[in-house]
């Protein structure tokens, strides 16, 4: 990228130089945060178009009912893969690759606090994820259980399952390594006066999902290793003829999977709260209620697990227990909604493409949640568990959810981290196509739930073929409009119209006081926070 | 000045990656917790249908004359398990209180000696504290020679503390081969 400017400002001097190295090293040994931050968002971009593919081989296979392009087993191993790639590949990395841009200049640190560390979480993840795709060519193929991965039936799977194991192990320990730099960061580098509750809020809502992911992902690496004893050393956690419980699998991995969720929304939050801000021209309403509600979601998330096997045979008072529970989730949610609405509420808006993506977001991540919420009713999902409407349920909220929100970032920021200004024209039509795109794909899906057409099945009942139809041909649409903001992304990086150093007329905060783009270190001293 | 700054940030850091480590290190471990947790949250609840796999302490009981519950019995095998294995009878009248006997079929369909042993669920799960066994095939490990095939006796009683919407009780073995 285009951040080859040194710094003229010779005040600090240090042992290392100042540019970045010269070539492939750069990228290998590099410890800058932007380095970092830029190396996880191309990669997150990569990961988002292989799972995409993947997605467009399922919908193309449920164009029609009966087997036409892939066998069902193969099917079963995109669907499993393709949840793995967008989760672990393509979300995750792509906001702590935001937050490795983004954090040290937005609290004025000179860079992540511990960047050899940095490097290493980065690098772990091409390594992790070129094991789990390789798994396809194995023999017996790719895991194909399931992202979920519930015994007995992920220990059938090939040779492949130690690989996806250990993948995940990695995958784990990356998130870990990340999360830990993050908190270290936030807690010991803020500048002087930048105290707690004045931290932008994507500072707050990732400070948030880091304390998540120490508590949560070494429990999933707990469980799978579970798995990977049970199948090759004779141990019988989850295997009812040693004694142990195939139901106990999924209560310790939802209780990962749950705040997992939180983790992929979280910083989403920030995201949005940073940046419709800037197009009604308002400051944030209610930016401690913010804070608060972003604390309440991650503590909630511990205690809902059990939302998602509400028809394992639970005893009915904890049928209530985890459905109240999951229902006030929706209070510090409609908190948030709340807020977005009432900042834009009589600003002066425009409608730049981040505008339209933040906006998007809030309309349509709202529809998610209110289906979610139709979830939580434990009687009635009784009668949408493993359905389509599942499907459509956390779609909404994870693709104009999280990814129009990962979107939004790219083109808020991306004038400042390259420069140069995306085309506007471009960007717009990338929206209105993903808009669409997106509700044709995923409407209709909530309609083939409700009527009871399963998930993960590659071959349908004839009733449901219009919808898939439908679904199909919007997949494809949003697909392939993801090309148009691949070449903007590129043609941005390239050149194009020279940012100011505030990008955005009503932008707010010390990353928009740094040159466009900014220098290789920023902040060597930091700066004063009034 | 900065040197001293640098060095005290330094070991600010250190201290923070120590303890987020333990934090870390503190949550596989709770991972791994929950299996006990687990287990000891489901025999003090008897959620799950989890049955003791011990005998039941014979206290006497009032035999309650005024009610009938259906005991029915299932027995099933993972696919392609070379055994037979079948209820006697699949379902029971018996009076909470009163103890009752019945048999479970097992033959090893194999040429080679064999030992399986059975697990027990009880359905409605909450039914299964109120389920006692003094005597049951799915106490061991049961042993056949090739070929052989025997009836396997269970002897229970049903509690008459067993919450009276509770008309049915399934209780249900699956064989695994060991």
């Amino acid at each position: 990228m285009s951040t080859a400017s040194h710094t003229t400002d010779h005040a600090t001097d240090h042992d290392h130089d100042h540019g970045p190295a010269r070539g492939l090293s750069r990228w290998l040994l590099t410890t800058n945060h932007k380095d970092i931050g830029t190396l996880y968002l191309l990669f997150s971009l990569l990961m988002f178009f292989i799972g995409g593919a993947m997605a467009l081989v399922i919908r193309a296979e449920l164009f029609q009912p009966g087997l036409q392009i892939v066998d069902p087993y193969f099917f079963n191993q995109m669907t499993t893969l393709h949840a793995l790639v967008m989760i672990f590949g393509a979300v995750m990395p792509a906001f702590v690759g935001l937050a490795n841009w983004l954090l040290p200049m937005m609290v004025g640190a000179p860079d992540m606090a511990l960047p050899r560390m940095n490097n290493w979480s980065f690098w772990i993840m091409p390594f992790a994820f070129t094991l789990l795709l390789s798994t396809l060519f194995m023999p017996g193929g790719g895991p194909a259980g399931g992202w979920t991965l519930y015994p007995p039936l992920v220990l059938q799977t090939g040779s492949a399952f130690p690989f996806v194991i250990l993948a995940i192990h990695m995958m784990g320990a990356s998130s870990i390594m990340g999360a830990i730099n993050i908190i270290a960061t936030i807690l010991n580098l803020r500048a002087p006066g930048m105290t707690l509750m004045k931290m932008p809020l994507f500072v707050w809502t990732w400070l948030i999902t880091a304390f998540l992911l120490i508590a949560v992902m070494p429990v999933l690496a707990g469980t799978v290793t579970m798995l990977l004893t049970d199948k090759f050393f004779g141990t019988s956690f989850f295997s009812a003829a040693g004694g142990g419980d195939p139901v106990m699998f999924q209560h310790i991995f939802w209780f990962f999977g749950h705040p997992e969720v939180y983790i992929m929304i979280l910083p989403a939050f920030g995201v949005i709260s940073q940046i419709i801000p800037t197009f009604a021209r308002k400051p944030l309403f209610g930016y401690a209620s913010m804070v608060y509600a972003t604390a309440s979601i991650a503590f909630l998330s511990f205690i809902v697990w059990a939302h998602h096997m509400f028809t394992v045979g639970m005893p009915l008072a904890g049928e209530l227990f985890f459905m109240y529970a999951t229902m006030l989730i929706a209070v510090p949610t409609g908190v948030k909604v709340f807020n977005w609405v009432s900042t834009m509420w009589r600003g002066a808006m425009t409608f730049e493409t981040p505008m339209l993506f933040a906006i998007a977001f809030v309309i349509l991540f709202t529809i998610g949640g209110f289906s979610g919420l139709m979830l939580a009713i434990a009687p009635a999902d009784f009668q949408y568990q493993d359905t389509y409407f599942v499907v459509a349920h956390f779609h909404y909220v994870l693709v104009p959810g999280a990814v129009f929100s990962i979107m939004a970032a790219a083109y808020y920021w991306l004038p400042k981290w390259t420069g140069h200004m995306y085309n506007e024209k471009l960007g717009k039509l990338h929206f209105w196509l993903s808009v669409i795109g997106v509700n044709v794909l995923f409407f209709p899906q909530h309609f083939l739930g409700l009527a009871g057409m399963p998930r993960r099945i590659p071959d349908y009942a004839l009733q449901f073929t219009e919808f898939n139809m439908v679904s199909t041909v919007g997949a494809f649409l949003f697909g392939f409009s993801q090309l148009f903001f691949l070449y903007n992304v590129i043609q941005t990086i390239r050149g194009g119209a020279k940012a100011t150093d505030q990008v955005w007329e009503g932008a707010e905060g010390l990353e928009w006081t740094l040159s466009s783009p900014p220098p290789y270190h920023t902040f060597t001293t930091a700066p004063e926070i009034k | 000045m900065v040197e001293t700054r640098e060095a005290g940030l330094a070991a600010a850091n250190r201290r923070m990656v120590r303890r987020l480590l333990l934090v870390t290190a503190a949550m596989f471990g709770f991972g791994f917790a929950l299996v006990p947790l687990y287990d000891v949250l489901c025999q003090v609840t008897g959620l799950n249908g989890k049955t003791s796999g011990r005998v039941a302490v014979v206290e006497p009981m009032k035999v309650d004359e005024s009610r009938t519950v259906t005991v029915e019995f299932v027995a099933s095998l993972n696919l392609g398990a070379p055994w037979e294995f079948a209820p006697q009878v699949t379902r029971m009248q018996v009076h909470p209180g009163q103890f009752y006997q019945t048999h479970f079929w097992a033959k090893n369909l194999t040429n080679q000696p064999m030992t399986g042993q059975a697990i027990p669920s009880i359905s409605p799960g909450l039914a299964a504290s109120h389920f006692q066994k003094i005597e049951c095939f799915c106490f061991n490990h049961q042993r056949f020679q090739a070929g052989e095939g025997r009836q396997m006796p269970v002897t229970f009683r049903i509690d008459p503390e067993l919450p009276p919407d509770v008309r049915t009780v399934t209780l249900s073995y699956t064989f695994f081969q060991n």
